[in-house]
């Protein structure tokens, strides 16, 4: 058995690196500091961080006034309240003008899982993909989140990190290089490609390891950058392969599923299979069995792999 | 407009007098535009850029500079107009607002020399001018941030929760003005959402509040001067001008209607013959003394 830790860990052990390092790195906290793991951060750098309350709008507002004054904010809350609460803040006040401000969404997709619809995000990627200058980021481990978290920071423009709740096995090692547009490949194979990301991804390993098993090959893409995609990887896959299935946490509406789909439309051949929540609200239950109910499974990712491989 | 010394309040009014003139010539080329809060901004917006803030023309991202956040975006015709007259662009490009092109938008972003953050969507600017505080509070800097609100996106939300961040965080750098016109685009504030006491309501937010005419320069700059002299008062200020929307043009003067449309050719040239005798009329005054 690997390792396992949550992604939001792995940016409460990369914000407080980074703040050490350089003071113009601001935590602001929305009431949320504790399920963000920003306060080791608060701890130890009280003058680089801020509590706004319950109080989402503003925040967004604050960071981007931070932002115009050279500091490096990084907002940090559940991905829900972020993406759709701050959404205008976040269009007027930080695309707009592209400030380095940076949003971390945590408890990402259905990781809310017992907390019920309410919680749950599954369109947060959806909605700020179509924001101008936003970049989309979601790693799939400890340590992707670690240097992607850092790549934010260095990145002139606005960027949304999100995050999950569960512990995740550890893929990655220190030495993995990460960078900002640019997806990694696990595994290589003929029959088809599979595209996930964040917690998905461990699905996507076990699926592609079930499958050699049984005679298929894959290759596995990790597509931690959702925005910009990773296009050559895309447009790669259909040339060697044809076949591509996605898979992701999240409505399969504008996300990454769909993000593929419109390279792989434009390209004008190869087929996708797009693994996702269907247009519909979540409920309160297990993570696994929420992830089950929508198809985002081990057994669903090889079933569809074989189904495009029917001739 | 280089300023070697503070002008004085007969000087100020002269200056308000020429950025009404100002918009008014910016929104009837431009065909489209926001006379009325522009024109009741005025008095306020000539005082601050011209004999409070402390700002560099030449070096408009200055990072000691004060910062200056028209939340009510749409009357930036005004403050379009004060940058001009300071010397943050030519003059000449007063005349390209709204026009493709131009960095005069139609709401104001930073790619004006002198903006220092994006306004438009009403309700917004109020928590950026929090964020440049905080900034400028744990930076030890000197400069301070000044905000300009409408009475009517005083209605939004996103208002009370900057102001309650602006208390927590003892925002003494930070001088919000509200420019109380009791107009918005549906009718009075008082028929379509009654505000209340906005000036009760910003001291119970913590904030030190002076209710002033906003058109009276004596007064403007009375209370510029008690703000200054409590910088270190650990409070935010809020400065609620009660003013007239329209306010230098009599047909425009309280009237709804003028809030988003230009002048017609007729209009504006009744407008601006008015706003030249007050220039006369200013004229006068000082050769009376």
């Amino acid at each position: 058995m690997s390792e396992m830790i949550a992604t939001r860990d792995g940016f409460g052990d990369e914000i407080l690196e980074l703040g050490r390092e350089n003071k113009n790195i601001y935590v602001i906290d929305v009431d949320l500091g504790k399920s963000c793991k920003t306060q080791t951060f608060l701890k130890e750098l009280p003058k680089q961080h801020i509590n706004v309350g319950i109080a989402e709008q503003n925040a967004a507002g604050i960071a981007a006034g931070l932002a115009t004054c050279g500091k490096i904010p990084f907002v940090a809350t559940f991905a829900i309240f972020e993406s759709l609460r701050m959404l205008e803040m976040i269009r007027q006040e930080v695309c707009y003008p592209n400030l380095n401000v940076n949003f971390i969404g945590s408890h990402g997709g259905f990781t809310s899982a017992s907390d019920g619809a309410s919680h749950q995000s599954i369109e947060d990627m959806g909605v700020l993909r179509c924001l101008p200058n936003m970049t989309i980021i979601m790693p799939s481990d400890y340590w992707g989140t670690r240097r992607l978290v850092r790549a934010a920071a260095d990145l002139n423009g606005p960027v949304f990190i999100r995050l999950t709740r569960e512990k995740v096995d550890v893929i990655y090692d220190e030495n993995t290089r990460f960078e900002i547009g640019k997806s990694i490949q696990l595994r290589e194979g003929s029959d088809a490609a599979i595209i996930a990301n964040g917690d998905t991804v461990r699905l996507a390993l076990k699926a592609a390891d079930e499958l050699t098993k049984q005679g298929f090959s894959v290759r596995l893409i990790d597509m931690h950058t959702v925005k910009p995609l990773d296009i050559d990887a895309v447009v790669k896959s259909v040339d060697d392969i044809g076949k591509i299935v996605t898979v992701e946490d999240h409505t399969i509406i504008n996300g990454l599923g769909s993000a593929v789909c419109e390279v792989v439309a434009e390209m004008g051949r190869g087929k996708v299979k797009r693994i996702g929540v269907p247009d519909k609200f979540g409920e309160s239950a297990t993570y696994e069995r929420l992830l089950e109910k929508s198809g985002i499974t081990v057994e669903n990712i090889c079933e569809q792999v074989k189904r495009l491989n029917v001739k | 407009m280089k300023i070697d010394k503070k002008p004085t309040v007969h000087e100020l009014k002269v200056i308000a007098n020429d950025l009404r003139k100002k918009v008014v010539t910016m929104i009837y080329e431009a065909r489209s535009g926001h006379p009325g809060g522009s024109l009741s901004a005025a008095d306020y917006v000539a005082a601050v850029y011209f004999r409070e803030m402390i700002i560099d023309p030449e070096n408009p991202k200055w990072e000691d500079r004060d910062r200056f956040v028209l939340s009510k975006g749409h009357v930036c015709p005004v403050q379009y107009a004060a940058l001009a007259k300071r010397g943050f662009f030519d003059e000449k490009l007063l005349h390209t607002l709204r026009q493709e092109g131009s960095f005069l938008q139609g709401h104001p972003n930073m790619e004006c020399p002198g903006i220092d953050i994006p306004t438009g969507s009403l309700g917004q600017g109020l928590a950026c001018a929090v964020g440049m505080a905080i900034a400028g509070k744990r930076d030890e800097k000197k400069y301070r941030v000044f905000v300009v609100l409408g009475d009517g996106e005083c209605q939004e939300g996103e208002i009370w929760e900057a102001a309650q961040t602006a208390n927590k965080y003892e925002l003494d750098n930070l001088i919000v003005f509200v420019d109380n016109n009791h107009l918005q685009i549906d009718g009075t504030t008082d028929e379509i959402m009654p505000n209340l006491d906005l000036g009760k309501k910003f001291e119970a937010f913590g904030f030190e509040v002076y209710n002033i005419d906003g058109h009276n320069m004596e007064q403007i700059v009375r209370t510029l001067d008690t703000v200054r002299l409590r910088r270190k008062s650990c409070r935010p200020k809020c400065i609620v001008g009660q003013t007239i929307k329209g306010r230098g043009v009599l047909f425009m003067e309280n009237i709804g209607g003028w809030h988003g449309v230009a002048p017609k050719q007729d209009e504006f040239e009744e407008a601006m013959q008015e706003l030249e005798e007050m220039e006369q009329i200013l004229k006068m005054e000082v050769n009376d003394r």
